[in-house]
C-alpha cells in the first residue's frame, strides 16, 4: 500500500499548482469565528425580518443556500434568488452587521443558529454572504464564496474592480455585471453537485492513453506565439491541456473556465473571442479566449487562451490546424467513441460492497470518480452523497484537528477517507460491510486505479 | 474599463484585411469571379437580437439565445453573378463590461448593423450613443451604417415607430431597416443590400481609382493575383 501511494505521488501529471493557498486563506479566516449561542441568535431575526418578508414567499426561504454579494458601501451586487433590488434592504442590514463587528475589531466570519449558518467573506471592496441550511462546514461555505469572488474577478479583474470603487465608493456594480448573472448562478448550481470544487481538482474524460496523447500532440502542434493554454474539454471533463512552459493553470481558474463554457449555449454558434481574467494566474489583466465547439452536436469544446487580443485570426487558425492534425492522425473517431462513455461504472472495479469513490492525485490537481449509481439515483440522494463527502472532507481538513484516516458508519452507508501527502481517497460502501473489510478492499481499489491510471488521468502533459 | 493598448503593427494588418480581394483561379489558370472579404459588425444594446439576426442569416433559423460573451465570429459566403462575397460577421456583446473592447471588434469594418429593439425605446436612444462612438472611429464614407429596428413581430409592444427610425436614420445619413429575426422578416435582405452596396463601391473604385483614396487610415490595396495570398493574410 505504501508503495502504491508513493507511486502515485510520482505521477508526473504536473498540470497545475495546488490549491494550497486557498486552503491557507481558509485557515486564516477560521480564527475569527463567532459561535453565537441560542440567546444571541436574536440577531438572526434581524436577517429574516420584515424587509425580507416583502420579497419572500415560503419558497424563497426554503432554499438550501442563499448567496449575496454586496459592496462595502452596502449596495447589492448579486443575489442568488430574488432580485437584488428587492433584497437591498436585507443587504444593508448585513452590511451594518459586518461594519458593526469590524468596528469592534472582531471581524465577523460566521453566525451559527438553529438549522443554518451565516458565513461572511470579506474581500475588499466586496462582501460575500451565504445563508446556508446545508450540512457544510463554515470553511466549505467560505470556500464557495471565494469561488464567487473569483468568478467576479474573472469578468472584471481585481485591478479594475478596485479602481472602480476607489473612484466611486457607492458605485452600482450590477451595471457591469449585467448579463453575467447566469454564470454565477451556474457556478453555484455546479458547486452543489460536482465534487470538482470540493476536491479543488479537475476530472478527466476517460480515454485510451494513445488517443489522448495523439490529441495532446495535435494541440501542441497547433500552437501560436501568443497562446498560453490550449484546452480541450467535454462537459466539464478535461480531455487535454497543453500549456506554455513554466506556466501553470490553477484548478480554480480552470473551474471558472469550465463554468463559463457550461453556463452559456452561446458558444455553440460561431467562434467566441472574449476578454477573460484568470484571477489565480494574474488578477490584474485580461487574456483573450477563443472558444468554439469542434463540431455541431458534439460536446467537444476547444478553448485557446491568448495573451494578445489582436490575435483572433492567428488563434482561429490554430483551431483549424488542430482539427486537421486530428484527422491526419485518425483519432477523430476514437475521440467520438470516448465521448460516448464519459463515465465508468463502479462494477468495473470488482469489489462487491463498494458503491462509489473519489480519488484525487494531489500533484496533478486531477481526480477520478465513477458514475454515481443506485441507490443514489434521485437528485436528493446524489446531493446527500456529495454532502457525506463534504462532511468527510471537512473532518479530514479541519484546521485544528486534521485527520488522515476516517471511518464513518451511517445508517445507509459506510464511508472511509484517507488523506496522504500524495493523494486523497474517499470511499463509499454499502452499510453491510465492516471496517476491517473496507480497509482490506482499499488496497484492491488502489491497485485498480493504478492499473487504469493512464486512462483516467493525463500522465504525460504537454507544453508548447 | 480599459483593456491593453493596441499594437500598431497589427493595426496595419487589420487595415489591409478590410480591402482584401481574392481571385479564384481554376486549374487551367482562368480567373473566376473575384471574392471580396468584408467585415461586418453588429452593435447595439443587450438583448436587442444581434445574435438572433446573425443566427437567422447564417443558419436560417431562430432559437432562444443567451447573452453573447465578448464577441462571436461567423463567416458567410455569398455568390453573386459577378463576384463572391465573404462576410466576416462580428456579433458583439451588448453588455456594458465589454464596451471598451468593442472598438477592437469593429475596427476595419466595412458595414455596421446598429441594432435596436422596436419594443424598447431605450435601446433606440442607446443606438444614438453607439452611433457617436462609431463616428469617432470612422469617417462618414468609410463605413456603411444600417440602423436596424428588430423584433417587428412584437406589433402590440412597439415603442419606436417606423417613422421615428427612418427619420433619425435620414438625419444622420444612415440606411434604415426593420427586421424580425424570429419571423424571418427582412433579415437576408439587409445583408444582401450591404453586399450589393459594397460591391457597387468596389466597382466605382475600379473605374475611378483616385476616389478610393478617401480612406482615413492608410491602407495598401492588395489585389491578390491568386488565392494563396489571402490565406497568408488570414494567418498573419
Ligand atoms: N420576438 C422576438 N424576439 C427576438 C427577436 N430577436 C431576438 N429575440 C429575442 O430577444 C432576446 C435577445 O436576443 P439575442 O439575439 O441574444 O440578443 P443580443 O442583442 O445578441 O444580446 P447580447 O448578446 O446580450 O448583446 C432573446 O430572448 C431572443 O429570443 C425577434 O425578432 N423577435
Ligand atoms: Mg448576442
Amino acid at each position: 500500500m505504501e508503495q502504491i501511494s508513493k507511486d502515485f505521488s510520482e505521477l508526473s501529471t504536473q498540470l497545475t499548482g495546488m490549491a494550497l493557498d486557498l486552503e491557507e486563506e481558509m485557515r486564516q479566516s477560521k480564527e475569527d469565528k463567532l459561535d453565537l449561542s441560542p440567546q444571541t441568535c436574536r440577531r438572526d431575526s434581524v436577517l429574516s425580518g420584515k424587509e425580507e418578508e416583502d420579497v419572500t414567499m415560503d419558497a424563497w426561504r426554503m432554499h438550501q443556500k442563499h448567496v449575496f454579494v454586496l459592496s462595502e458601501a452596502g449596495k447589492p451586487v448579486y443575489s442568488r434568488y430574488g432580485s437584488e433590488e428587492a433584497l437591498s434592504s436585507t443587504m444593508g442590514v448585513m452590511m451594518a452587521l459586518v461594519s458593526f463587528l469590524e468596528a469592534e475589531k472582531n471581524a465577523i466570519r460566521s453566525i451559527h443558529a438553529d438549522g443554518y449558518k451565516v458565513v461572511f467573506v470579506r474581500r475588499s471592496p466586496l462582501v460575500l454572504v451565504a445563508v446556508a441550511r446545508t450540512q457544510q462546514s463554515e470553511q466549505e461555505i467560505a470556500h464557495e464564496l471565494l469561488y464567487i469572488y473569483y468568478q467576479i474577478l474573472s469578468l472584471l479583474t481585481w485591478t479594475q474592480l478596485n479602481h472602480i470603487f476607489q473612484q466611486k465608493q457607492n458605485y452600482d456594480l450590477r451595471r457591469l455585471l449585467a448579463g453575467s448573472e447566469r454564470i454565477t448562478d451556474n457556478l453555484l448550481d455546479l458547486m452543489a453537485r460536482d465534487p470538482s470544487f470540493l476536491m479543488g481538482a479537475v476530472r478527466c474524460l476517460p480515454m485510451a492513453a494513445g488517443v489522448r496523447d495523439a490529441v495532446s500532440a495535435s494541440l501542441q502542434q497547433a500552437r501560436a506565439k501568443s497562446l498560453v493554454f490550449s484546452i480541450l474539454l467535454s462537459r466539464n471533463q478535461l480531455v487535454s491541456l497543453v500549456r506554455k512552459k513554466d506556466q501553470f493553470l490553477h484548478p480554480i481558474d480552470l473551474h471558472l473556465l469550465f463554468n463559463l463554457i457550461s453556463s452559456s449555449s452561446s458558444f455553440r454558434e460561431g467562434e467566441a473571442w472574449t476578454p477573460i481574467c484568470l484571477p489565480k494566474f494574474n488578477s490584474s489583466g485580461f487574456f483573450h479566449a477563443h472558444i468554439s465547439y469542434l463540431e455541431q452536436e458534439t460536446d467537444l469544446c476547444l478553448l485557446l487562451v491568448s495573451t494578445d487580443r489582436e490575435d483572433f485570426f492567428t488563434v482561429s487558425d490554430c483551431k483549424r490546424r488542430f482539427q486537421e492534425r486530428l484527422r491526419k492522425r485518425g483519432v477523430y473517431h476514437a475521440l467520438q467513441e470516448a465521448l460516448r462513455t464519459p463515465f465508468y461504472s463502479i462494477s468495473q472495479v470488482g469489489i462487491p460492497d463498494l458503491r462509489h469513490f473519489i480519488y484525487k492525485s494531489k500533484s496533478s490537481g486531477l481526480f477520478t470518480s465513477p458514475e454515481i449509481e443506485a441507490p443514489y439515483v434521485s437528485e436528493e440522494e446524489k446531493e446527500r452523497l456529495l454532502g457525506l463527502y463534504q462532511y468527510l472532507h471537512s473532518r479530514a481538513h479541519n484546521s485544528s484537528h486534521p485527520l488522515k484516516n476516517i471511518y464513518f458508519t451511517g445508517p445507509n452507508e459506510n464511508l472511509l477517507a484517507w488523506v496522504t501527502s500524495a493523494f486523497e481517497l474517499y470511499v463509499c460502501y454499502s452499510p453491510l460491510g465492516t471496517k476491517a473489510g473496507a480497509i482490506s478492499t482499499v488496497n484492491k481499489l488502489m491497485k485498480w486505479i493504478r492499473k487504469e491510471e493512464d486512462r483516467l488521468f493525463i500522465l504525460t502533459p504537454q507544453t508548447y | 474599463m480599459e483593456f491593453l493598448p493596441l499594437k500598431i503593427a497589427d493595426r496595419k494588418d487589420m487595415a489591409q484585411r478590410k480591402m482584401w480581394k481574392e481571385m479564384t483561379v481554376t486549374s487551367d489558370g482562368h480567373h473566376l469571379n473575384p471574392t471580396y472579404v468584408y467585415k461586418v459588425v453588429l452593435l447595439g444594446s443587450m438583448a436587442v437580437g444581434k445574435s438572433s439576426l446573425a443566427f437567422r442569416y447564417v443558419k436560417n433559423s431562430f432559437r432562444e439565445t443567451m447573452p453573447t460573451v465578448g464577441c462571436s465570429f461567423f463567416k458567410q459566403m455569398i455568390r453573386l453573378e459577378t463576384a463572391n462575397i465573404m462576410f466576416e460577421i462580428w456579433d458583439t456583446a451588448g453588455q456594458e463590461k465589454y464596451h471598451s473592447v468593442c472598438h477592437l471588434y469593429y475596427r476595419g469594418a466595412r458595414a455596421a448593423l446598429l441594432v435596436y429593439d422596436i419594443s424598447r425605446k431605450e435601446t433606440f436612444n442607446r443606438a444614438k450613443l453607439w452611433l457617436r462612438e462609431l463616428e469617432k472611429d470612422f469617417l462618414h464614407d468609410e463605413i456603411m451604417i444600417i440602423l436596424v429596428g428588430n423584433k417587428t413581430d412584437l406589433v402590440t409592444e412597439r415603442e419606436v415607430t417606423s417613422e421615428e427610425g427612418k427619420e433619425f436614420a435620414r438625419s444622420k445619413g444612415l440606411l434604415h431597416a426593420e427586421t424580425s429575426a424570429k419571423s424571418n422578416h427582412q433579415v437576408t435582405d439587409v445583408f444582401m443590400a450591404i453586399a450589393q452596396k459594397l460591391l457597387q463601391q468596389e466597382q466605382q473604385k475600379e473605374t475611378m481609382p483616385v476616389q478610393s483614396q478617401s480612406w482615413k487610415k492608410s491602407h495598401v490595396d492588395l489585389r491578390a493575383p491568386n488565392s494563396n495570398q489571402i490565406k497568408k493574410c488570414c494567418k498573419s
